[in-house]
């Protein structure tokens, strides 16, 4: 009865945060509070958002370390431009495809992972992530350094990233794409906490808990690893499906080492193995820079700053904060409750 | 029901097993008593399939299991509880009784194997949605072995059930350990706690250095002068 009770609570906190992403940005922008550079922002974070939940299952999860993940961003990024560019294949298809091509290259980059640990897995996955881009960057087919310009989405042969008038109410092309990019950010969250609850989302955390201990309780932890491998790769693949139709120009140059260290701090400052945690991280790694950017030559000092801020004083991640807030509040509360008595 | 035959295993280049044979019968409590170093851990390790020995066989049940992978070994019937606990800590109570299931297809039957956890233990009913890292060291030991009898073994390995527990806790952990033995359980017991295995279990063998010194009826290896000497003090 109170689980029932419960999980009604929960779906009714995640309708309303549904409802607040739907109507909240219109609403900024007829207030004039919203303009497209920043729309353009969010959509970004939005988009790293996926790869943060991606990177959070492998990492937060199942305690395997990644920095070569914009390798997989660039992966799904040309699939999806090539997929729909030179076999005229429909975006709504060549996104998840991009994460499936994404996520059995994620599977290969498993299999020598098995044998490596710690400071040896972030070695490799550092070379991954930098020979993939020399490579992509060295052929022709994904343009060189010149790059590709994947084309916007089409619903029923028309074009959608396009400003429109609606009803007198002026809704541009970003505040579309906003909510293309927040269907695939919801349907990740949706999955990812599906997997999380099952038997293959238990096997994760146990690798991550102890390895020897997982073993001998007989789950199989060179293919959970792997799973974990491709389940991460194809949601960063998604991601950059996404991220090139949105941006409309890649070049292999734009996901380079700095990219996944990027990615990297998402989670470490969001809050490991939880999934709010990858929301966190990708807003506070997003949107505080853009904050910090009226500031002359010092934006890259300020995040540097905040980063080293939030490492010193919350070990746990963003997400810790839920709770210590939750904490204050209770004492307060309990504070008032006790003075009406008196 | 378990039987080593002339075991050799290693460590990168140091042997730690140097050709140990040994049985365990059905329904018996057998224990692995020795000092630090001497290679018991090692033998568990080398049963459960964690480590593969250079030499020697390991039979279950009359087949052989010395090849085959950790997560068969435990489908077979055949459970490791490693040293140190090694519960997972970030997880509930719940969450790492149900991995210890993990081999397991029959749901229902899992969840009478739940239930009788926590007819075991009382003590990890009420504390089922707490995380596991914030459980008492002794409560943690409890979880430890509930979890390995979540495969529903044939046979259970311990390794030093005992480490780091009051004295009090350890005689309540050795009582479970009698009762899981009643209920059918074949019992491979390591422990540095001498005294207190010798006193549950039917049959001991001592390792020393990698090898076997000497094996016995515990009622003859308590009243050994060299075993009352070295490890009964």
């Amino acid at each position: 009865m109170s689980n029932l009770k419960k999980l009604t609570d929960q779906h009714k906190k995640m309708l309303i945060i549904g409802i607040l992403c739907i109507l909240l940005p219109p609403i900024l922008t007829s207030l004039g509070l919203l303009q497209g550079y920043f729309q353009y922002i969010i959509n970004i974070t939005g988009v790293y958002m996926i790869v943060a939940v991606g990177l959070n299952l492998l990492l937060g999860y199942t305690g395997q370390i990644s920095i070569g993940h914009a390798a997989f961003l660039a992966i799904g990024a040309f699939t999806s431009a090539l997929l729909v560019m030179k076999l005229g294949i429909n975006f709504w298809i060549a996104v998840p495809l991009a994460g499936l091509v994404s996520a059995v290259i994620g599977m290969i980059l498993g299999l020598p992972a098995l044998r490596l640990h710690g400071h040896y897995l972030a070695i490799a996955t550092l070379g991954f992530g930098v020979a993939i881009t020399q490579i992509m960057s060295n052929m022709e087919l994904f343009g060189g350094y010149s790059g590709l310009m994947p084309p916007g989405p089409t619903v029923f042969g028309q074009e959608v990233w396009l400003d429109y008038n609606l009803f007198g109410h002026f809704i541009s092309g970003d505040l579309v794409k906003y909510y293309v990019v927040l269907i695939f950010v919801g349907l990740t969250f949706l999955v990812a906490a599906n997997i999380i609850k099952t038997r293959t989302g238990r096997a994760f955390m146990a690798i991550r808990d102890s390895e020897i201990a997982a073993m001998a309780m007989g789950v199989n932890i060179s293919k959970y690893k792997v799973i974990s491998f491709g389940l991460s790769a194809f949601f960063t693949g998604i991601a950059g499906g996404l991220f090139g139709h949105i941006v409309g120009f890649i070049s292999p140059t734009d996901f380079h080492l700095g990219l996944s260290l990027n990615f990297f701090a998402m989670i470490v400052i969001g809050g490991m193995g939880s999934l709010r945690g990858a929301v966190y991280g990708a807003i506070f790694m997003n949107i505080i820079p853009e904050l910090f950017s009226g500031v002359q030559h010092l934006p890259t000092v300020l995040m540097g700053a905040a980063i080293i801020l939030v490492t010193l004083f919350l070990p746990g991640g963003i997400v810790t904060l839920e709770s210590k807030t939750l904490m204050i509040f209770r004492k307060l509360k309990g504070q008032l409750s006790k003075r009406s008595v008196g | 029901m378990l039987r080593l035959e002339n075991i050799s295993a290693a460590y990168h280049a140091s042997n730690v097993l140097e050709g140990i044979s040994f049985e365990v019968p059905e329904g018996s409590i057998v224990t692995l008593l020795g000092s630090n170093g001497a290679g018991k851990s090692t033998t568990l390790k080398v049963i459960s399939g964690l480590l593969r020995p250079n030499q020697g066989k390991v039979y279950l049940n009359d087949s052989e299991i010395t090849q085959r992978r950790p997560e068969k070994i435990v489908a077979y019937g055949l459970v490791h509880v490693p040293e140190g606990r090694r519960i997972f800590p970030e997880l509930t109570v719940l969450e790492n009784l149900k991995i210890g299931s993990y081999t397991r297809q029959d749901k229902t039957t899992v969840e009478k194997d739940l239930d009788k956890m926590y007819e075991y233990f009382p003590v990890l009913k009420d504390r089922k949605a707490q995380i596991a890292g914030t459980l008492s060291g002794g409560e943690q030991q409890m979880l430890a072995i509930a979890r390995g009898l979540m495969s529903n073994p044939k046979v259970l390995l311990l390794d030093e059930p005992s480490l780091g527990l009051a004295p009090i806790i350890v005689q309540e952990i050795f009582e479970m350990i009698k009762l899981i033995r009643e209920e059918g359980t074949t019992i491979l017991l390591v422990e540095q706690n001498a005294f207190q295995a010798l006193s549950i279990a039917d049959y001991g063998y001592i390792l020393e250095n990698g090898r076997i010194v000497l094996q016995g009826p515990c009622s003859e290896l308590k009243e050994n002068e060299e075993v009352k000497r070295s490890y009964l003090g």
